[in-house]
Parts: C-alpha cells; structure tokens; sequence
C-alpha cells in the first residue's frame, strides 16, 4: 500500500465538505419549494370557501366575508404594464447609449449612478413619491391631461395625485435601472465583428445599432424587459405610499387604486381568520404570477447566452 | 445626394434620442437623491440618533431604538445568509453536477426573484404564526431569505473567475480537493464575496415590505430576539404616512442615514470591483 | 496497429537495458470520455534521471504524464486504462488515494502558476501546510529557504518574501512553482513545457536548475523544443499521433542516440525538421 502523507482528517474533508455544499444548496431549493407549499396550505381554507369566485370577485368585505381578488390583481397588472410602457424607451436609450454611444470615459460612471437608483430602498423611493411626486402628478400633469385630453376614458375624474398614474410612474422609475443594466449587459455581449460587418456595408452609426445589434440582442432585450416587469408586480413599499388604496376597477389612470402587494401591506397585520387566509391566497397568486414571468424571462436569457457561448 | 443626408440627419435624432433616454435615468436620480440628501440633512440632528420615539405630535425624539433594530436584524440576516449564500456558491462553481447545478443556480435565480413581500407572508406563516409573537427573529428569516441569492451568485461568479491552473496547482501539490477549494480559490475569489455581502447587507438593509408582519416595530427598544423589533425602515414607513409634522420629517431623516449607508456600500463595491479587474 | 507494435518493442528492448526504474507505464490508454488521446504507452523511467517527452503539439504529450500523477482524471469525463506503476505498485489500485500519490509525484505546469494571494513565503511552503495540520512560523521559514536555494531562487527573493507570488517575473514565477512542488518532497516532478512561457535566459536557467536537480530526483519535462531535450535529458521518448488522431510512442532510448542514430524513420523525420 503507498502510504499516505496527507493526513485522514483532510480526506474526511473530502467526502464531507461538498455535501455540506450540497446540504446548503438543497436549503435554498427547499425555502423557494416551500414558501409555494406553505401559502397553498395557509390559502386553502380561502380557495375552499371562495373557490373561483376569489378570482373574478370586486369587492373585499370582511363583514359579510366576500373576498374577491379581481381588483388587485387588476391594479397590478395595469401599473407594471403602464410602467413597462414608460421604463421600455427611457431604459432601451439609456442602454444603447451606454454601450453604443457613449464615449468610454462617460459610460462606468453614468452607468454607475444609474445603477445606484437600484439600490436605493423602496420605501425611500416612496417617501420621495410622496412628498415630490404626487404633487407635480396631481398638478400639472393630471389637470393638464384632464383639461386637454379628458374625453378619453383614461383621463377622466378629480385630479388626486394618489392614484395608478403616480404608481405607475415610480415604477417607472425603480424598474429603468434594472432593465437598462441587464439591457447594457446584453448589448455589451454582441460581438464586435456584428457591428463591423454592417458599418463596412455603409451603415451609419444607428443602422447599424437597429439591423445588427438589437436583432442579435433581442431574445435578451426581451428577457431584460421581462425581468423589469416582474419586479414592477412584487413591487410593494413605493407602490402602496402613492396608489391610494381604492379597491376598484376603473379605466381612469387618476383613480386611486390597490395592487396585490399594496393590500398585503396595508391590511395583513390586522386581518385574522378567513380574511387572513384570502390575503395569503392573493400571496400565492402573486408569487405564481411573478415566478411564471421570471422563469420565462430566465429562459429567455439563458438561451441568448447559450447559443453566444456554442458560437465561440 | 439628398438621401444621404436624410440618412445622417435620422442618424442623429436616433442617437440623440438614445442619449436623451441616459440622461432622462441620470437627471432622475440625480433630483431623488439631491432632494433626499438636501431635505434628510435639514433635519437630521444628533436627538435623532441618541432618542427614543416620541407620542404623537410632541416635539423631539429620534429612532435610536430603530437604528439599533435594524443593526440587530441586518446582523441577523447576514449570520444566516452568508454561510448559506457562500457554500451554496461554492457548490454552484466547485462541486455540483451538471445536473444539480442547473437545479440550483435556477431556484436561486428564482427565489431572488420572489417579491419581498411575499418573503414576508412566508415568514409570518412558518414562524410568526407558530410562535404567536411577532419577533425580531422572523423578520431576520425573512431578511436571509432575501440576502441568499445574492450572497450565492456572487460567490459563484467570483469563484469562476478564478482560473482552472490555481486549482491545478493545488491539486498537483497533493492538496485535497476541499482544502484547495478553502485555501486557494476562496481567496481568489475574496473580493468578489466580499462584494456580494456587502450588496446584501445594502439591499436588506432597507427593506421593508417582509418586515412588515414579522418585525413589526417597537418603540422601546430591543428585548430579545422572540419579540417584535423596531427597523428604521418600517419607521421611515410609519412617520412618512403619519400627519404629523416632526414625524415626517424624522422619516426624512431616516431616509438621509440609508441612502448614505446604501451609498457608501455602493462606492464601497465599485472601488473593490475595479481593484479586482486591475 | 503499426505503431502498437513498434512502441512495444521499443518499450521492452529499453527496459531490458536498464533494470531499475522507478516510475513505469505499462499499456496506458489515455481518454477524454469517448476520444483516445494517447495508445498503449509502455514506457519505463530510471531514477534521478531526466527523461524527455518530445512530439508535434496535439500528439498527447501533456494527457501522458498528467497520467503519471493522476492529475489526467481532473478533467471531467477523462478516464485511463493500463497500469502506472511507482515503485512497482500501481497508482491505480482501486482504494489508493490520488492525492497521496500526488504529494509523491509533483508537477510544474507549463505557465507559472503561483498563487495570487499568497505571499512568496507561503506560496513555497503551500504544498505542505495544505497537506498536513499547521506548522510553526519558524518552521516554515526554514522550509522555504531550504527549496528556495535548491530552485536557485533565494537569493533574487530573499527580500521579497513577503510579496505576492505574482509580483515576480515570468522566470522567477516558474522557479517558484518549482521550489513549491519541491517543498512537498515528491519522488519524481513533472515539468510540462516550463519554459514555453519564458524568455531564452530564464529558460537557461530552469535548465541548469534541472540538470543540478537530476542528484536528487527523477525529472519528467515535457518540451516541443528539441534542442531543451538535447541540452537537459538523458533519455527522450518521442511521440506522434497515429492516423486514428490518438498518440502514440514512437521510440524511447537515450538521448544521444535519439538524437544521432534514431531506430525510426519517423523519429528521424521529426528531429530533422522534415516533419510536417
Ligand atoms: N480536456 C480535454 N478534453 C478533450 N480533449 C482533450 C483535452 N485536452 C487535450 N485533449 C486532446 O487530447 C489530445 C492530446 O492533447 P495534449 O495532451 O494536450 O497534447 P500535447 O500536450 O502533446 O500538445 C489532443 O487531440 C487534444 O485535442
Ligand atoms: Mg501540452
């Protein structure tokens, strides 16, 4: 036998420490396995009692227990989807000049400050909504929209400030980083020689960026984009400061309005029984809703950096 | 003639268009960051650090009791996210399988995509619920539940940096594979971890949503881990909704000490990624 | 089929001419999962002798003696066949563990590769401290001077030990990794192209190294450089890669003879230059 000089202790390591890994790898699988398991079961009673109802149901009256999560879940969805509509051009600029335009000196800095607003807290990023931004949303641009443009179904009723129009702007403003900066990172992987075979076609600076970079980026931009509106749904601090809390379905912007992650945080510490339950069922909604659209963004992402490394 | 420059012209609105979009991001940050700074510094006094919350309406007080809370949480977090955020890391870049990495590195991808909020749902449901108390614990759950992701993929990252001859080299001295892993690319890979954690620690530092219905807040400050807690953030939450006037402006305080905490983090991380790129 | 046959009646007319060997390939089939990368080595190796491993790039040189200390089965999928025997005891025995044998058979790789957070002190004495529970400071010192000197390297780092092993030049830097896998105290050291990466002096004084370290311990050195195997070994094992892509051993004698009066057309083809 060739005798060892290592001692047994370090081959004991060997077999021990990547299951220890493992053990710890297998812990954040759980947690994301369980928190699905445990909202299912916290929910249950709520499913059982309201069934589909708590899916198309207006209203939320613990007196007569009638939960009804329609509301909710329709403010969520317009706010991030008004927010991707106003974060989509100011994010896809601020990445194509950060990656394409910008001289090299200007781009590690303004990305940079960019990607402070990122980390800035969400609840900070409400105060500010609530102090700066619902006044100038209240006036001048709701009464200006309500003055001029006040036929249209979207800008009709009193200009309250609170309301979707405020929530979907600080949305806006707190999804802009995180899709500029997943955006930069695609563009930044499109290879050089895509960007020189079109400029020696004759291509100016911009055609070359919209026929060579973005269609090779695209299933990236998108999984960027993605990314941007999922975190807009779970949003919930900023959110719940500036949306007013009206549990209503409306098509006016200027109403005041509820998401699935503003209710949870204006009514759960004080709900008990069934309506606690219902809260825990729009949870779970939500978490469906956010995991389906992460899974898809991911997907979408891994397949742009998939078929880059099979092209190297 | 005139098509050509009909195409420069284009070339032109288009790129200024693109910029405008920069510098739209850029200006915004600047006005929320300058108005929070200028406005949190007015006031901002050293009866906010040292006192206690004061009854509605009064004048004075601080959120001592809160800035300690969230030490104390933030703390919490970290001593149970970053051993598991750091060997999950490990096993991503060192250890797993092809198979088991793919498992992995997407519930990760996925768990930091599950909104805070509902992180706190599950911590109320699995601890707060059975303990009948709201407690500082829960909320640290919570907090780690959030920081792990970040603490994994950062790790993991900066392992992978670390090239494939270290590891040879290691191994090629008759160096066990684990001890290699702990004695060589760790290291290597230190600034990068480093990194990681201290973005952790800024991102649960001002988080609020999960802590919600597990801290809740107390006004007198620490007593013990199973007890509800105060956090800076859920103050800054409560005063800014409040009606009174020194509330508010103690939110605006607050708010002043995170974004400097989260900004010194911010700079912190750059300086420590352009050393490692060097 | 040819090559087989050629390598094995170099194999053994070798061994029959010199009776102690320490380090011996018998039949070593090299794989990376399905690929045959290196066929049926039979080879014997003298101790406290240099033998060289020469051949055009490609032809599995580096995957044969990463076979020696079972560094080869690092790599994911990659497998072997045959037998390694040290001291007359395979290295491949089911329950023997590769990493005791490779604290008896070091490697220097063919870019310097000292570890970057180390200090140069620590970058030495690594092997041993990682291998065994801790040593005294003093120790340590000790230890490091004494393989410092025998890589001919103390004397330009003696006031930098403290530095990081990565502050060094390209020459040092590899000197370094030397003294590092002498610090182990192996048997036989494996050198894969140590001097691709230096300049003409460095390289010069890694070969005078290697000649003052032969006393003591039995070198392996891969080189494409024939002229490195003129000046350093003694004995010189040439390789090619066959027509099914997998390499194979051509001829195996002295260096001289290689060098002067090879057995093989191949092998004379190679060191003329009259090779691809
Ligand atoms: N990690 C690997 N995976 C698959 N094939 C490899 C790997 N390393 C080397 N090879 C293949 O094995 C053969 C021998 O390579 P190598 O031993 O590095 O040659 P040399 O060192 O003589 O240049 C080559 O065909 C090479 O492509
Ligand atoms: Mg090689």
């Amino acid at each position: 036998m060739i005798k060892s000089k290592t001692r047994v202790l370090f081959r004991l390591g060997d077999k021990i420490f990547p299951k220890f890994t493992l053990i710890c790898s297998l812990i954040v699988v759980a947690v994301l396995v369980n928190i699905l398991i445990i909202l299912f079961i916290q929910a249950w009673p709520a499913i059982k009692e309201s069934g589909f109802s708590f899916l198309v149901g207006r209203s939320w009256d613990p007196v007569k227990n009638a939960y009804g999560a329609l509301p909710a879940v329709y403010g969520t969805l317009l706010s991030s989807i008004l927010a991707l509509v106003i974060a989509i051009p100011i994010s896809m600029g601020a990445a194509i000049f950060l990656t394409e335009i910008a001289p090299s000196w200007l781009r590690s800095i303004a990305s940079f400050i960019i990607e402070i607003l990122a980390a800035i807290p969400s609840v900070i990023v409400g105060l500010w909504g609530l102090f700066v931004l619902v006044p100038v949303v209240r006036n001048p641009i709701e009464s200006w929209l309500g003055t001029h443009l006040g036929a249209l179904p979207f800008f009709q009723g009193p200009p309250f400030g609170f309301g979707f129009m405020a929530a979907a702007i600080i949305l806006a403003i707190m999804i802009i980083p995180i899709i500029t900066s997943l955006g930069r990172d695609v563009l930044k992987s499109v290879p050089g020689a895509q960007r020189e075979a079109m400029l020696a076609l004759g291509a100016t600076r911009w055609e070359m960026i919209s026929r060579a970079v973005l269609p090779y980026g695209r299933s990236g931009l998108i999984g960027a984009i993605m990314l941007g509106l999922a975190r807009a749904l779970g949003e919930t601090m900023a959110v719940t400061m500036v949306i007013g809390n009206g549990y209503r379905i409306t098509a006016s912007l200027f109403s005041p309005g509820t998401t699935v992650a503003s209710k949870l945080a204006s009514d759960f510490s004080e709900s008990s029984g069934l309506s606690l339950n219902s809260l825990i069922e729009l949870a779970l909604i939500l978490f469906i809703i956010t995991l389906s659209v992460n899974v898809i963004a991911r997907l979408l992402i891994w397949r742009l950096t998939s078929v880059k490394g099979k092209a190297d | 003639m005139r098509h050509k420059s009909a195409r420069k012209w284009f070339n032109l609105l288009m790129l200024g268009l693109n910029s405008l979009g920069a510098g739209i991001a850029i200006v915004i940050v600047c006005l929320m960051l300058g108005y929070i700074i200028a406005h949190g510094l007015t006031f901002i006094n050293l009866d906010f650090i040292t006192g206690s919350a004061v009854p509605a309406g009064q004048p004075g007080g601080g959120m001592h009791n809160e800035i300690i809370g969230t030490l104390i949480l933030v703390g919490l977090g970290s001593i149970i996210a970053v051993p598991i955020g750091l060997f999950t890391g490990i096993f991503l870049s060192e250890f797993g399988t092809p198979f088991t990495v793919s498992v992995v590195r997407f519930a990760t991808d996925i768990l930091a995509g599950v909104p805070s909020i509902v992180v706190g749902v599950f911590a109320y449901a699995i601890i707060v619920k059975p303990m009948h108390s709201y407690s500082a614990f829960s909320a640290g759950a919570a907090l780690a539940i959030i920081m792990i992701p970040v603490v994994a993929r950062t790790t993991e990252e900066s392992m992978r940096m670390v090239p494939g001859s270290m590891r040879e080299a290691a191994l090629a001295l008759g160096i066990t594979r684990w001890r290699a892993v702990v004695s060589v690319v760790v290291p290597g890979a230190l600034a990068g971890i480093v990194t990681g954690v201290m973005l952790g620690v800024a991102r649960i530092s001002g988080e609020t949503a999960p802590l919600l219905f597990t801290a809740l807040g107390n006004s007198f400050g620490y007593s013990g881990l199973g007890s509800p807690i105060g956090a800076l953030p859920l103050q800054i939450y409560r005063y800014a909704l409040s009606p009174y006037k020194n509330w508010q402006q103690q939110a605006w305080a607050g708010a002043f000490v995170l974004v400097v905490l989260v900004l010194i983090i911010s700079i912190a991380v750059r300086w420590l990624s352009r050393k490692r790129r060097v | 089929m040819d090559t087989t046959k050629q390598t094995e009646t170099t194999g053994s007319r070798s061994f029959s001419g010199n009776k102690g060997y320490i380090l011996k390939a018998e039949n070593l089939r090299a794989f990376y999962g399905a690929f045959l990368a290196v066929k049926d080595v039979n080879l014997d190796i003298k101790p406290k002798s240099i033998t060289a491993i020469i051949g055009p790039s490609g032809c599995g040189k580096s995957t044969l003696i990463r076979c020696f200390n079972r560094m080869h089965e690092v790599t994911h999928g990659a497998r072997i066949s045959g037998k390694v025997l040290l001291d007359g005891e395979d290295i491949y025995t089911p329950g023997i563990d590769p990493v005791s044998i490779r604290t008896r058979i070091g490697m220097v790789f063919q870019k310097p590769n000292p570890f970057p957070t180390m200090s140069v002190l620590e970058n030495v004495v690594a092997g041993r401290r990682l291998t065994s529970v801790l040593s005294k400071r003093t120790e340590m010192e000790e230890i490091a001077e004494k393989f410092l000197r025998q890589a001919a390297l103390w004397d330009e780092v003696k006031d930098k030990l403290k530095q990081s092993g990565a502050s060094l030049s390209g020459g040092q830097q590899q000197r370094l990794c030397i003294a590092r896998a002498l610090a182990v105290e192996p048997e036989v050291i494996l050198m894969d192209e140590p001097c691709s990466a230096l300049d003409p002096i460095a390289t010069l004084k890694i070969e005078d190294l290697m000649r003052g370290l032969a006393k003591d311990y039995t070198i392996v050195i891969v080189t494409h450089n024939m002229q490195q195997a003129g000046r350093v070994s003694d004995m010189t094992a040439f390789m090619m890669m066959g027509d099914d892509r997998a390499g194979g051993l051509i001829e195996f004698g002295r260096t001289d003879q290689i060098f002067t009066n090879p057995k093989d057309k191949r092998t004379e083809d190679y060191i003329t230059g009259r090779f691809g």
